[in-house]
């Protein structure tokens, strides 16, 4: 039960670094294919508006995770990142890369800099959910045993399930930005460019469909216990998912940009509780269950109680950071001086 | 008092390979070394930007305020830096020291949970506080600063308090090669929790603060002697000078646990090899010949500083077996160089309080005038901030090396807790490369930063092109 709540919380926390982190990523996709430096000005310049104030605090999530998963679960920690070891490796240059360029790309003032920092920005925001979701593949087929390092160190991250999961990663964190983009827009007082990023989530939210059911044949031939559970006990959830992406397209064809913003967290939300449901009670399949890699009790107890204390101070702090920089979007004139 | 070895087996590792040892020790120590700086910086400028920005309200004066925005601008930029530097150190911890995490990561998990929410409440009032400089009255502008020094502290005191615990592991019992009955607060406040993260806060304070005010003290040597400079140099000054003296007696305390609690990591700090009284401080010097050859020896030094009497006995490396001391070389010199720039940069501090006691006798023009004596005293501020980094450096090795050859003192020894995939070594000239690419980045848009003219009102908007005060 205890062992339970932990997982639960850690779950929380990795959706809430999908749909937020998730989205940051994906903005950096757009600022990738935004084109030239003319052409992309536009969108390059809500992107920033949009993620400058934010980014750092929804990145957060990853670390919660990390440290939840090494409290928690210290001996799946320690596989994990042992046998994944050159994935996630380049998941945290990823990591630095993207941070560092989008920070020196907004310091910076002359044209040649701006696209020399936001070439590395865009790219390593593309490269590292990438990695991330194929990591996701690895452990979700069940290429990581537990021990150090006891895996394959190549072809348990190169191999059907990761590279499904690393493309759904980029697709979904995509998705995501476009559709907040696409609202962040018309609060920005620009319906143009709110159509153009609603005309990109449609077309992502299609191949991300796509992708999804090309998904279903490579889990039944590379991943069969996880098909198993996906098509079982996750099988509503699996179906939550499609719905709600179905709905999002529907709603992206009348604009309802609130309300897709629902939709679209919910669903790739759903994706994430699926995956959870369907290899539920396995930390490490086939093998490693939850209670053969749980932490003592003791370290549970104190851990959830300091995390609720935190959070009663963390939940009021992002919603006002969120409101503040979500509700007035472009800075109102200056009040300060004369 | 001596380490035994109790390594537990359940994740014992497979055959190491010393060049995975030794790669997995030079990423580890040179990211650590690199955030570490960047984690100094943002507990300390935060702190230096509302002082200024507070006294900039209260006087109305602009130059306080320009001094806030400058700082602001470069914060915005560091912050960013020392967050993604700092995440890959939480994946190194499981990526290099696999061995570690698998079987102790639930004992240190707590202080690292504490210190994602502190980590959080950082990140996230860092974002108002740089973005809605605009958006806010000024006083609760102000107030948003606060939280960030305040979690800029915890967060410190909770990683401190991890490393604190590789030094005095407690809160658990090993049985048959697993831990069982998990303290985690017994684990976080262990004994050596209260004078390490002491001293390395103070440390972060006067990082910030030297580093800081030797950028002003290269322009006001330069001749940019207005008065925006010369409280560019003054204010961060003040503020290590009121902290040093400090650290001074913070340190020995530091130094005085260390001798009662790890005598093997003082012994190699001091070059000690022989138990007994009456044992000198040696200043300097190269091991050898079981003693320190070549020093300047002070009689009756170590055991005047550790105990107050010529008869305290200090415990030398005589006490544990060859393989496993310390490297007595590295570590003593590395000691000594640290309390050096420590002693160094109590002089300048000294010197600071001297001529704010002549203002105050005298009061007029300060630190204007081409005499000598001011050039020197500028030309010591410029170094203060090399000084109080190196001493940082020096401080941290002096730490993790004496601790050698275990990451857990006494129980789990480097060689045993590293990951034995292959490769690490590739691994680590990747991450060599890219921080290459870090640091040229950052000290690049950190200079153009200190030129941009004018400073954008909200630090972090660039529409916003009009400031008065410039």
């Amino acid at each position: 039960m205890l062992a339970d709540a932990a997982l639960a919380v850690m779950w929380i926390g990795l959706t809430c670094y999908a749909l937020f982190g998730g989205a940051d990523f994906g903005a950096g996709l757009w600022d990738l294919l935004a084109g030239g430096v003319r052409r992309g000005q536009a969108p390059r310049r809500l992107i920033e508006h949009s993620i400058g104030p934010v980014w750092e605090a929804n990145h957060v999530w990853l670390i919660f995770v990390v440290v939840m998963l090494w409290t928690e679960f210290s001996p799946v920690f320690a596989a994990v990142m042992s046998t994944l070891y050159i994935p996630l490796t380049l998941t945290a240059l990823g990591i630095i890369a993207r941070g560092a360029a989008f920070a020196f790309r907004k310091a910076s003032s002359e044209v040649w800099q701006q696209r020399l920092f936001g070439g590395f920005f865009a790219l390593s925001s593309v490269v590292t959910p990438y990695f991330l979701g194929s990591v996701a593949g690895a452990v979700a087929s069940g290429r990581v045993p537990p021990g150090l390092a006891k895996g394959d160190l190549v072809t348990s991250w190169l191999n059907p399930t990761s590279a499904l999961g690393g493309v759904l990663a980029v697709l979904t964190c995509g998705y995501l930005a476009a559709v907040y983009l696409s609202g962040d827009a018309v609060r920005a007082g620009d319906p143009d460019l709110s159509a153009y990023f609603r005309r990109r989530a449609l077309v992502i939210g299609g191949v991300t469909g796509v992708v999804a059911l090309i998904g279903i044949v490579v889990l039944r031939a590379d991943a069969p216990g996880l098909f198993h559970g996906l098509t079982h006990r996750a099988l509503p959830l699996v179906g939550v998912s499609a719905v709600l992406g179905a709905v999002g397209l529907a709603l992206l064809l009348r604009a309802k940009l609130t309300l897709v913003r629902v939709t679209a967290a919910a669903a790739v939300a759903a994706i994430l509780w699926s995956w959870g449901a369907a290899q539920y009670p396995l930390m490490l399949p086939p093998s490693v269950t939850v209670a053969d890699s749980v932490s003592q009790p003791s370290v549970l107890v104190v851990t959830l109680a300091a995390l609720g204390v935190g959070a009663v101070l963390l939940v009021p702090s992002l919603l006002w950071l969120y409101a503040l920089f979500q509700l007035r979007l472009v800075p109102e004139q200056p009040q300060d001086g004369s | 008092m001596e380490p035994v070895i109790l390594v537990p087996h359940a994740l014992a590792a497979a055959a190491v390979t010393p060049e995975n040892l030794d790669a997995a020790r030079a990423q580890m120590g040179f990211s650590l070394a690199w955030h570490i700086v960047l984690a100094c910086l943002g507990v300390g400028l935060p702190l230096l930007t509302m002082i200024a920005e507070w006294w900039g309200l209260r006087t109305g004066d602009p130059s306080y305020r320009l001094l806030a925005r400058r700082w602001a601008r470069a914060m915005g930029v560091l912050f960013a830096v020392g967050a993604v530097s700092g995440t890959i150190l939480s994946f190194e911890l499981g990526l290099l020291w696999p061995g570690l995490m698998g079987i102790y990561g639930q004992v240190i998990g707590l202080p690292f949970a504490m210190e994602g929410i502190a980590f959080f409440i950082e990140a996230i009032f860092l974002g108002i506080y740089l973005y809605a400089w605009d958006r806010l009255p000024p006083r609760t502008h102000l107030l948003t600063g606060v939280p960030i020094v305040v979690a800029g502290v915890a967060s410190a005191f909770f990683v401190v308090a991890a490393n604190a615990w590789m030094n005095q592991p407690r809160g658990f019992t090993v049985r048959d090669g697993k831990v069982v009955h998990v303290d985690p607060w017994a684990a976080m406040f262990n004994p050596a929790t209260p004078p390490q993260t002491t001293h390395m806060i103070l440390a972060a304070l006067m990082v910030a603060a030297f580093l800081t005010s030797s950028v002003y003290a290269v322009a006001l040597l330069r001749g940019r002697r207005d008065r925006y400079h010369r409280l560019g140099l003054t204010l961060p000054l003040a503020l290590g000078a009121v902290v040093t003296p400090v650290q001074l007696v913070v340190g020995d305390w530091a130094a005085r646990f260390v001798a009662h609690y790890q005598p093997v990591k003082l012994a190699a700090m001091e070059g000690v090899y022989g138990t007994g009284s009456h044992v000198p401080l040696t200043v300097g010097g190269i091991a050898g010949h079981n003693t320190l050859q070549y020093g300047l020896k002070i009689p009756d030094g170590l055991s005047l500083l550790v105990g107050y009497s010529p008869n305290t006995v200090i415990k030398g490396l005589d006490r544990v077996p060859p393989g496993l001391r310390p490297p007595v070389t590295g570590v003593h010199l590395v000691f000594d160089l640290m309390v050096g720039c420590g002693l160094f940069l109590l002089a300048v501090s000294v010197w600071l309080l001297v001529l704010a006691l002549r203002l105050r006798r005298h009061p007029g023009p300060w630190l204007e005038g081409a005499s000598r004596t001011l050039r020197f005293f500028l030309a010591l501020g410029a170094l203060s901030g090399p000084a109080a980094v190196i001493a940082l450096e020096c401080g941290w090795t002096v730490t993790e090396e004496g601790r050698q050859p275990w990451v857990v003192w006494g129980l789990l020894r480097v060689q045993d807790a590293v990951n034995v995939a292959p490769g690490l070594l590739a691994g680590l000239w990747l991450v060599v490369g890219v921080y290459v690419l870090l640091t040229v980045g950052t000290v690049y848009v950190l200079r153009r930063l200190t030129r941009e003219r004018p400073v954008p009102l909200a630090p972090q908007e660039h529409d916003v092109r009009e400031y008065p005060v410039v």
